[in-house]
């Protein structure tokens, strides 16, 4: 059970406290809630680039990271389809660095014309590095744009080419900023070696007197509901033919979504997992498979990804999929084979809860999902989970007209 | 209206006092060390076994690493499925990892379930088959992959550089290749499986909510291995003459992996410490110099980061970056700038004090629960250092002078004795 307190300051910034006094250090995590699929469909890998800009310099402060790094700390960020997060790691003592670092960029940028430029260049380095120049780089470019039609979740976080991140210009930057980065859309958390009444004190002195800023009302284009199988080949210069299939599934708030995460876990994930089990050493048809889900906020998909053996047929080894899948949509699983499952989320959440900046990090995600107290109530959501479920959820999910595949083949074959 | 153009007062990261939590020592009825910390609030725990068993020992290249990953893969009494399915059923995970000089087996599990798992855990290790049929998949799902990492020219420049650095046949130099997985056999693995495992030299760690009476339990059933002494070997150096290399992996691709490094001693050696802290401000954190010129100020790269291997015997070096292709020798020349600048100026105090302050940050984070903490040990009784190398490294970072940083940039920041490699 994680212990936490949470306030609301006048301009509508959440604050969510979690005390733990067995380590020095003290954590400042702020999310925005905004992500990709907030982008506009032409200008994409704006909130990703928009985090590299948050480290350019504030209004009132040039720069970012050499007062963190003098105060003993350490920071990132990352952004998602769905959210963007910066986290800051530093000694107790110094806490109030972190409350004047984070309340002056949250008040207002530098916007300098000079960070833009540079950060242009490395997030296109980034773009490169990640989705050009390694083999099946673009593989999930390609598998969203086939699989999503209408919502937003059809380009990645990077963007969906080079040219939108090269054309941004400061007035979009600021645009951005002001519609997005507001305390009425903001979660902060603090934790680790703190109290609640010096929190509420520095919070109130920091980020008391920012603008409200307007709530962000959301309105994205549903996905429609896919009717018929969609395919697509792709021949490109790498060593190994590979399967990539996915089919649509509910949001994160769904229940249904539980009975998914554990019916991932059991196609894939281990060394006794269905699909490496048959698929990879019994039948020899692939190098590798795996088998998870997009966790995403909005209708995510479920994924099956895997190499196939040198010499082995694409159709065939997606017949061997198949086969398996009817498994699950035919016969209930072992209660076993479920508890295993759901044994083995119980030990993943201990694991993760261990760091201080995991139990952060975790109260501003269920926060921005809706309420922080969702984090102690996962555990009881997966124990209600029956083999029953899991057997319509297969029927649900694993319908021909629910999918997309493509086959990602070695031109040099 | 708070007046946010003046920093609060900090407190100075380098007047924390830092400190190591003990571990508590206890040995084995055969003999094995056994080194625990007892610690945190998740019932966790983690245990590891690490063995004399890198791949600094074997005859033939692979032969410990495919040993090593072999171990979870059939028993006299239990196929991989049903290792793999006992482990996971707990929730547990079994990880194993080869080295140079150790290999180990990692089990991290929930603490009220280790009565279950250690007993497989002791099968793994005492009668592990080695199944020729596991064998065959594990050759030829490697020979896969590592035809996938080979258009990478990230990998490809990994393996040259150690190459060069060490020597092709020394251990910390060699690199796969499908012939030499698809000369394994499984007589080999066995031998040194037998030799290195069943009848070799074992140290112990145990870390986190470790339940009421550890040592019994874990001499229970590990205090009757055989645990004979293990000789560890330390082969020569064959470091490569040419020291300028530019390869092409991928005509059509667009950036290059650069990396450039100079040998170094290793851990024992009176200046490895102190080169740490040149090594921070020289390419070590997201503020040091090599980050915020070639990253922040030319945007050549995403990311640009010098660190010393971690090695036990000797060490190298390094840096390492991605960077567009066309910019790549602009990058370099930035670099040796770099290190110029280091040989011949001072560095400010106000810069010290920033490096100072993100290394003591940085390390009291690091200490942060059980794992991180017994991983520290782990490192300082693997290198056959003691405790004061913590405190000498904490002693370090607070008082080295900038004089002293650049007498170390003129020792050893010299263009001559680097290496460097471009791989597009």
């Amino acid at each position: 059970m994680i212990q936490f307190e949470k306030f609301t300051l006048a301009n509508g910034l959440r604050v969510i406290v979690h005390q733990d006094l067995s380590t020095p250090m003290a954590v400042m995590n702020i999310m925005y809630d905004v992500g990709a699929r907030d982008e506009d469909p032409n200008r994409t890998g704006f909130a990703h680039l928009f985090e590299h800009l948050m480290f350019g310099g504030s209004v009132n402060i040039p720069s970012y990271d050499e007062p963190l790094q003098m105060a003993g700390g350490e920071n990132n960020a990352y952004t998602t389809n769905d959210l963007t997060n910066y986290y800051i790691q530093l000694p107790a003592e110094n806490l109030e660095t972190a409350f004047w670092l984070e309340s002056d960029r949250m008040l207002s940028l530098a916007f300098g014309e000079k960070s833009l430029e540079t950060q242009r260049k490395v997030v296109c380095e980034e773009f490169k590095e990640h989705y050009l120049t390694k083999p099946y780089g673009d593989v999930w470019h390609k598998m969203r744009e086939l699989a999503y039609t209408k919502h937003p979740y059809r380009w990645m976080t990077i963007g969906k080419e080079l040219s939108h991140i090269e054309n941004a210009q400061l007035e979009d930057v600021k645009a951005f900023f002001f519609k997005h980065y507001r305390p009425v859309n903001a979660v902060l958390v603090v934790a680790g070696n703190v109290t609640v009444e010096r929190v509420k004190t520095l919070a109130e002195k920091w980020f008391g007197d920012i603008p409200s800023g307007e709530a962000y009302k959301r309105n994205l284009p549903e996905e429609p509901v896919q009717t018929a199988e969609r395919k697509l080949e792709i021949k490109a210069n790498v060593p190994l033919d590979a399967l990539y299939k996915c089919w649509h599934m509910p949001g994160r708030l769904d229940r249904r979504y539980y009975v998914i995460d554990l019916l991932t876990d059991i196609l894939s994930g281990g060394g006794s997992s269905r699909l490496y089990q048959s698929l990879v050493k019994e039948k020899k048809l692939f190098s590798n498979i795996e088998c998870h889900h997009f966790g995403s906020t909005d209708a995510g998909l479920v994924v099956v990804e895997g190499k196939l053996v040198k010499g082995v047929k694409i159709e065939e080894a997606e017949k061997a999929v198949e086969a398996e899948l009817d498994k699950m949509k035919n016969e209930l699983v072992s209660e076993a084979e479920l508890q295993k499952v759901k044994n083995k989320t119980e030990s993943m959440i201990a694991f993760e809860d261990m760091s201080v900046m995991n139990r952060a990090n975790s109260l501003a995600y269920y926060e921005i999902l809706g309420d922080a107290a969702w984090m102690n109530y996962e555990l009881p959501k997966y124990a209600t989970v029956t083999t029953e479920d899991i057997l319509q959820e297969s029927r649900a999910v694993f319908r021909k007209e629910n999918c997309s595949t493509l086959y990602y083949l070695s031109e040099v074959n | 209206m708070t007046y946010r153009k003046q920093a609060p007062a900090i407190v100075d990261a380098v007047n924390f006092k830092l400190s190591l939590k003990p571990y508590q020592h206890f040995v084995l009825d055969n003999g094995v060390e056994v080194y625990a910390v007892d610690a945190g609030a998740e019932e966790v725990m983690l245990t590891e076994w690490v063995f004399f068993a890198g791949n600094t020992q074997e005859e033939q290249n692979l032969v410990a690493a495919t040993t090593n990953f072999l171990l979870r893969n059939g028993t006299t009494k239990r196929t991989a499925f049903q290792i793999n399915e006992h482990f996971e059923y707990y929730g547990a995970y079994l990880n194993r990892s080869c080295y140079n000089e150790t290999a180990t087996i990692t089990l991290h599990c929930l603490t009220k379930h280790i009565n279950e798992l250690l007993p497989v855990v002791k099968e793994l290790i005492t009668e592990s088959t080695m199944p020729s049929e596991e064998l065959a998949i594990y050759q030829q799902n490697m020979k896969q992959r590592l035809k996938v990492s080979l258009k990478k020219s990230d990998f490809v420049a990994g393996r040259l550089i150690d190459a060069y650095l060490y020597g092709e046949k020394h251990p910390y130099g060699k690199y796969s290749s499908a012939e030499e997985f698809d000369a394994l056999q499984r007589d080999q693995l066995l031998s040194f499986y037998n030799q290195y495992y069943l009848q070799g030299k074992l140290i112990m760690f145990v870390a986190g909510k470790l339940p009421a009476g550890i040592d019994k339990l874990m001499n229970r059933f590990f205090g009757d291995l055989p645990n004979k002494p293990v000789e560890v070997k330390h082969p020569a150096l064959h470091p490569a003459i040419e020291k300028k290399v530019r390869i092409t992996n991928d005509a059509a691709g667009v950036q290059g992996s650069i990396r450039i490094a100079r040998p170094f001693p290793n851990r024992h050696h009176p200046d490895f410490l102190k080169v740490q802290v040149l090594n921070a401000l020289f390419g070590g954190f997201f503020g040091s110099r090599l980050m915020s010129n070639i990253r922040e100020d030319k945007g050549y790269t995403y990311g640009i980061h010098s660190y010393l291997q971690n090695h036990i015997q000797h060490s190298a070096w390094m840096v390492s970056t991605e960077a567009g292709k066309d910019v790549c020798e602009a990058a370099i020349t930035e670099v040796y700038k770099e290190m110029k600048e280091l040989r011949e100026e001072l560095v400010d105090e106000e810069e010290l004090l920033l490096v100072r302050n993100y290394m003591m940050g940085s390390i009291l984070g690091d200490l942060d629960g059980p794992f991180q903490i017994i991983a520290r040990w782990k490192n300082i009784i693997l290198n056959g250092l003691t405790e004061l190398y913590f405190y000498d490294s904490i002693n370090t970072i607070k008082t080295i002078s900038a004089e002293e940083l650049r007498s170390l940039a003129q020792k050893y920041l010299q263009p001559e004795d680097f290496y460097e490699l471009v791989v597009v």
